[in-house]
C-alpha cells in the first residue's frame, strides 16, 4: 500500500532471531502472525475454558451478520473524514437509512428496501453537507443536530405511515419487509457434505477452530452480505488507486492547496459527505434484514461504534474492517452465550501476562506490575465467575472497543485537514 | 437604547434561529398533511382555569432544572473544545448510586439531602474522569470514549438495579430501588405563590430551582472571572498559544472534564430528590443528549442556557397534550432538532455579518459555538484570528 505515510527506509538493528521472524518483513507477514496468533489463542482459551461457542461456525456467522452495519458506517465515516468532513452524523444517518429501508420494504421486497435505505441515508448526508461545507458549521455539531433530527423524522414518519396502516406496524415498527435477499451456502465445504462442518463437530485444537470460521463465513451468508464486504477493497481502490480519490483524500489533507490545484473542494465534500450518508444508510438497511423489520433504536448506537471502528482503524479501510470484525464477534458472542463472555477474561488475562513480560523485558516496571494486576484479576474473574447478568454482559462489545483503543499504540494518523471549516479564500 | 444595541447581535442568532426553524417545521407538517397551527395552538394553550395554568408553569420549569444543569455540564466542556456525549451515562449511574445510597442511611434532613449530592457528584465526576484520564495518557477520542462509557454505564445501571440496587418486590411491574426516608426528600417551594397570591397547583416546584440556580451562578463567575475560567477558554480557542503561555494542557483537560462530569451529577437530583425518591426502570432518560442541544442553543452561557432550558421544557411539556389531541408528538423532537441546526447557521452566519462589521478593526470573535473537532481531538480547532497566518505559511 503506498501513500504518504513515512516510510522508513534505514535498516533497524536487529533485536534478536524471534522478533526479526515476527516483525520483519513487511506488513503481509505481520498480519498473516497477528492472525495465527489470534487463532491460536482463541484455541487455547477455548480448550482450557471449554466453551466452544467462541470459535462456533453459529457465532461467526452472527458476527459477520453485526459486523457488516458497523462495517458500512465506519466506511461512510471514511469517505466523509478522508475529505475533511468529521460525521458524528452517521449514527442518524443510519437511523433514516432504517426508517426507509422499512417503509420501501415491505412495500417492494428487499431491493426496494436498499435503494430506500442508501436514499434515505444519502439525505441525511446532503444535509450534513449543506450544514458544514455551504454554512460552514462546526462539523460535530450539525452531526449532533442530525443525530437528534433523524430520530425525531423516523418517529414522526412511523405516526404518520404506520398507524392505521393495514399491512401491520405502529408508532415504533414497520410491517415486516415482504421479501428476503437470497442466501447459499459454499458447496460441499459449507453444505451437503458439510466437510468443514464435520472438521469443526470434532473439536480438534486448532483445526476445529479454524472450520469454524471458515463455516461461518461461507454458509448460508446473503450475497448482499458479501457483496458489502467487498465494498471494502473497492473503497480502497476508488480513494487511493483513482484521480477522484485523491482529489478527494486532497481535500481532508490540504484544501487550499487542492483548489489552487483546481479541485472543486467544496463540490468534493458534498459528493463525499453524500456517499457516507449512503453507506451509513446502507449499513441502516442490512439492520433491518437480520430483522425483517424496521424498529425504532435499532441503531442502538452502532453510528457511534462504527465511528469507533474508523478511528481505531486509523482512517483505513483495512484497519477499520479489522475493528468493526472485532465488535462484531463481541457482539455476537454476548448475544449467543452468557458464559463464553467470562471466557473471554482468560484471554485478557493470557494477553496481559504477555504485556507484562513484554514490558518486564524492556524494564517498564510500571506499566509491567500494572498489567500483570489486571491480568491477575482478569484470571480470578474467570475463574470465579459462572455466568455474567444480563446488564454487564450487554456492554460486553462497548468495553472491548474501549480497552483496545485505550491499549493499542495511539500512532493514529487523521486526515491533516480533518474536522476543519474550508472557506475558499479564507485559509 | 444603549443596552438593547448590545443585546441586540447576541438575541439576534437564537430569535432568527427559532422563527426559522418553526416555519421549517411548519413546511415539514404540512407537507404531510398536519395543520401546524393546530399543533401550534395546542402547544400554547395551558387550560382555562388558574390552577392549570399554574400547573402547566411548574410543569416547565421542573423540567427546565434538569435540562438546564445538563446543558451546563456539557457547555463547561464546550468551553474547553471538549466534547462531552458522556453526560447521559454520567447522571445516569450517579442517580441510580446516589438513589441507594440515599435510601440506605438515616442521617438528618440538611445532611442527609447533602450526602446524596455529593455521592451524585463524586460518581459522576469519577465516570468522567476516566474519559479525561484515557484522553490524556492513551489519547483516546473524548467523543468515542464517552459514547461507549455511556454504553457501559446504563448496563451497569440496570445489572443494579435488577440486582443489588433492587428495593421492588418480586413481580412488580416496574423495578426500582428503595425508597429514599422523608429526611433525604426535597420540599417543594409551592409557599411562593401564596406570597404572590397565584393559585396553589397540585404539583410541587422543585426546591432543587435553589441549588441549580447557585449552581449556575457558580459556573458563570468560575468561567467569567477567574484565572481557571480564563485558561480554559484559551485552551478551548487555542491550545498551541494557551501552552505557550504556561497552562498545562494536560491537567485542564482533567480538571475540565472531572467539573463537567460533578454538575452532570446533579442532572437526575430534581426528580430524584423533588418527586420519585427513587431510581426506577422508567427514570427521566436522554437528558445528556438533550443537554448537548440547550448548550448549543444557549451559546454555552450560563443565562443562555437557562432561556434555552425553558424552551425545551415547553416544547416537551406539549408532548402530552398533543397525544391527547391525536398530533404526532414527534413534532416536538423535529422541532428541537430544527432549532439546533437553526441556531448553529445562525451563529455562523451572524459570526461572518459581526466580522465583516468590524473589518479592520479589532474584531472581537463573537464566540460561535466553541466545539472542537470532536471527531478526533488530534487536531487543534482553528482560532478564529489566525487564518492570515495559515495562509502565509501554506504560501
Amino acid at each position: 500500500m503506498t501513500t504518504v505515510r513515512p516510510t522508513r527506509t534505514e535498516p533497524q538493528p536487529s533485536r534478536g532471531p524471534i522478533t526479526d521472524l515476527l516483525t520483519r518483513g513487511g506488513k503481509g507477514r505481520r498480519i498473516t502472525w497477528l492472525i495465527l496468533g489470534g487463532l491460536l489463542l482463541f484455541s487455547i482459551v477455548r480448550t482450557i475454558s471449554g466453551e466452544d461457542a467462541l470459535t462456533s461456525s453459529s457465532t461467526m456467522s452472527a458476527a459477520l451478520l453485526l459486523a457488516v452495519p458497523i462495517g458500512l458506517a465506519a466506511l461512510g465515516g471514511l469517505f466523509s473524514e478522508r475529505a475533511g468532513v468529521v460525521n458524528i452524523g452517521l449514527e442518524g444517518m443510519m437511523i433514516l437509512g432504517t426508517w426507509g429501508a422499512g417503509f420501501a420494504g415491505y412495500q417492494w421486497g428487499w431491493g426496494a428496501a436498499l435503494v430506500g435505505g442508501v436514499l434515505f441515508g444519502a439525505l441525511g448526508g446532503l444535509l450534513h453537507a449543506l450544514a458544514t461545507v455551504t454554512f460552514g458549521v462546526d462539523h460535530v455539531v450539525s452531526g449532533v443536530a442530525i443525530n437528534i433530527l433523524a430520530a425525531g423524522v423516523a418517529r414522526f414518519l412511523s405516526e404518520l405511515f404506520y398507524t392505521d396502516n393495514a399491512a401491520g406496524g405502529g408508532v415504533t415498527q414497520s410491517p415486516p419487509v415482504s421479501s428476503k435477499p437470497p442466501a447459499f451456502s459454499l458447496p460441499v465445504l459449507s453444505s451437503g457434505p458439510d466437510l468443514l462442518g464435520d472438521l469443526e463437530q470434532k473439536h480438534w485444537f486448532l483445526l476445529s477452530d479454524l472450520a469454524g470460521v471458515l463455516r461461518g463465513v461461507t454458509s448460508g451468508v446473503a450475497i448482499v452480505t458479501v457483496l458489502a464486504v467487498l465494498l471494502i477493497p473497492v473503497t480502497y481502490l476508488v480513494l487511493w488507486r483513482t484521480a477522484f480519490g485523491l482529489r478527494l483524500r486532497s481535500c481532508g489533507e490540504n484544501p487550499a492547496a487542492a483548489d489552487s490545484l483546481g479541485v472543486p473542494v467544496y463540490r468534493m465534500k458534498y459528493i463525499a459527505v453524500i456517499i457516507s450518508g449512503g453507506l451509513a444508510g446502507l449499513g441502516g438497511v442490512f439492520l433491518v434484514f437480520i430483522a425483517g423489520i424496521y424498529r425504532e433504536n435499532q441503531t442502538n448506537g452502532r453510528g457511534f461504534i462504527g465511528l469507533a471502528a474508523l478511528i481505531f482503524g486509523n482512517w483505513r479501510p483495512g484497519g477499520l474492517a479489522a475493528g468493526a470484525g472485532l465488535f462484531g464477534f463481541a457482539d455476537a458472542l454476548q448475544l449467543r452465550s452468557r458464559t463464553a463472555v467470562v471466557a473471554l477474561l482468560l484471554l485478557v488475562a493470557l494477553l496481559l501476562a504477555a504485556v507484562a513480560v513484554w514490558q518486564a523485558l524492556r524494564r517498564r516496571t510500571l506499566q509491567a506490575v500494572l498489567a500483570a494486576v489486571f491480568g491477575a484479576a482478569a484470571l480470578v474473574g474467570f475463574l470465579t465467575i459462572d455466568e455474567l447478568p444480563p446488564g454487564i454482559v450487554s456492554f460486553t462489545p462497548h468495553l472491548t472497543t474501549l480497552l483496545v483503543l485505550s491499549l493499542a499504540s495511539q500512532r493514529l494518523r487523521m486526515p491533516q485537514a480533518d474536522g476543519l471549516v474550508y472557506r475558499r479564500g479564507e485559509s | 437604547v444603549s443596552v438593547l444595541r448590545r443585546l441586540a447581535p447576541a438575541l439576534l442568532a437564537p430569535v432568527l434561529a427559532v422563527v426559522v426553524a418553526l416555519v421549517i417545521s411548519s413546511a415539514v407538517m404540512a407537507a404531510l398533511a398536519v395543520n401546524p397551527f393546530d399543533v401550534f395552538g395546542v402547544m400554547l394553550d395551558f387550560g382555562d382555569s388558574p390552577t392549570q395554568q399554574v400547573t402547566a408553569m411548574v410543569v416547565i420549569v421542573n423540567r427546565a432544572i434538569p435540562l438546564f444543569l445538563a446543558g451546563l455540564a456539557v457547555a463547561i466542556a464546550f468551553r474547553m473544545g471538549l466534547f462531552n456525549i458522556g453526560v447521559e451515562g454520567q447522571y445516569r449511574l450517579a442517580t441510580i448510586v446516589a438513589a441507594a445510597v440515599g435510601a440506605a442511611v438515616s442521617l438528618p434532613a440538611p445532611l442527609h439531602i447533602g450526602l446524596i449530592v455529593v455521592v451524585a457528584v463524586v460518581v459522576a465526576a469519577f465516570w468522567a474522569g476516566i474519559v479525561a484520564v484515557l484522553k490524556v495518557t492513551r489519547g483516546v477520542s473524548e467523543v468515542i470514549s464517552s459514547i461507549m462509557l455511556n454504553f457501559i454505564a446504563l448496563g451497569t445501571a440496570s445489572y443494579l438495579l435488577t440486582g443489588p440496587f433492587r428495593g421492588s418486590p418480586e413481580g412488580a411491574s416496574i423495578i426500582s430501588t428503595a425508597d429514599i426516608p422523608p429526611s433525604g426528600q426535597m420540599p417543594g417551594l409551592n409557599g411562593i405563590f401564596d406570597v404572590f397570591g397565584l393559585a396553589n397547583p397540585p404539583r410541587q416546584l422543585y426546591g432543587f430551582l435553589i441549588i441549580a440556580a447557585v449552581v449556575g451562578i457558580m459556573v458563570a463567575v468560575l468561567l467569567n472571572r477567574t484565572r481557571f475560567g480564563f485558561d480554559l477558554k484559551a485552551s478551548g480557542m487555542s491550545p498551541s498559544a494557551a501552552s505557550a503561555s504556561g497552562v498545562n494542557a494536560r491537567g485542564m483537560v482533567i480538571k475540565t472534564m472531572l467539573l463537567s462530569g460533578a454538575v452532570a451529577g446533579l442532572i437526575g437530583l430534581p426528580d430524584l430528590l423533588g418527586n420519585t425518591h427513587s431510581y426506577t426502570t422508567d427514570f427521566t432518560a436522554g437528558l445528556g443528549f438533550l443537554g448537548i442541544a440547550v448548550a448549543l442553543l444557549g451559546r454555552n452561557k450560563p443565562l443562555g442556557i437557562a432561556f434555552a432550558a425553558l424552551l425545551f421544557a415547553f416544547l416537551d411539556r406539549s408532548l402530552v397534550p398533543l397525544q391527547i389531541a391525536d398530533y404526532p408528538s414527534s413534532v416536538v423532537t423535529i422541532v428541537q432538532g430544527t432549532i439546533v441546526l437553526a441556531v448553529v447557521v445562525a451563529n455562523e452566519i451572524a459570526r461572518r455579518v459581526g466580522r465583516r462589521s468590524a473589518a479592520g478593526g479589532t474584531a472581537a470573535p463573537a464566540g460561535g459555538p466553541a466545539a472542537g473537532d470532536g471527531g478526533t481531538g488530534v487536531v487543534p480547532t482553528p482560532p478564529p484570528g489566525s487564518t492570515d497566518q495559515r495562509q502565509g505559511a501554506q504560501a
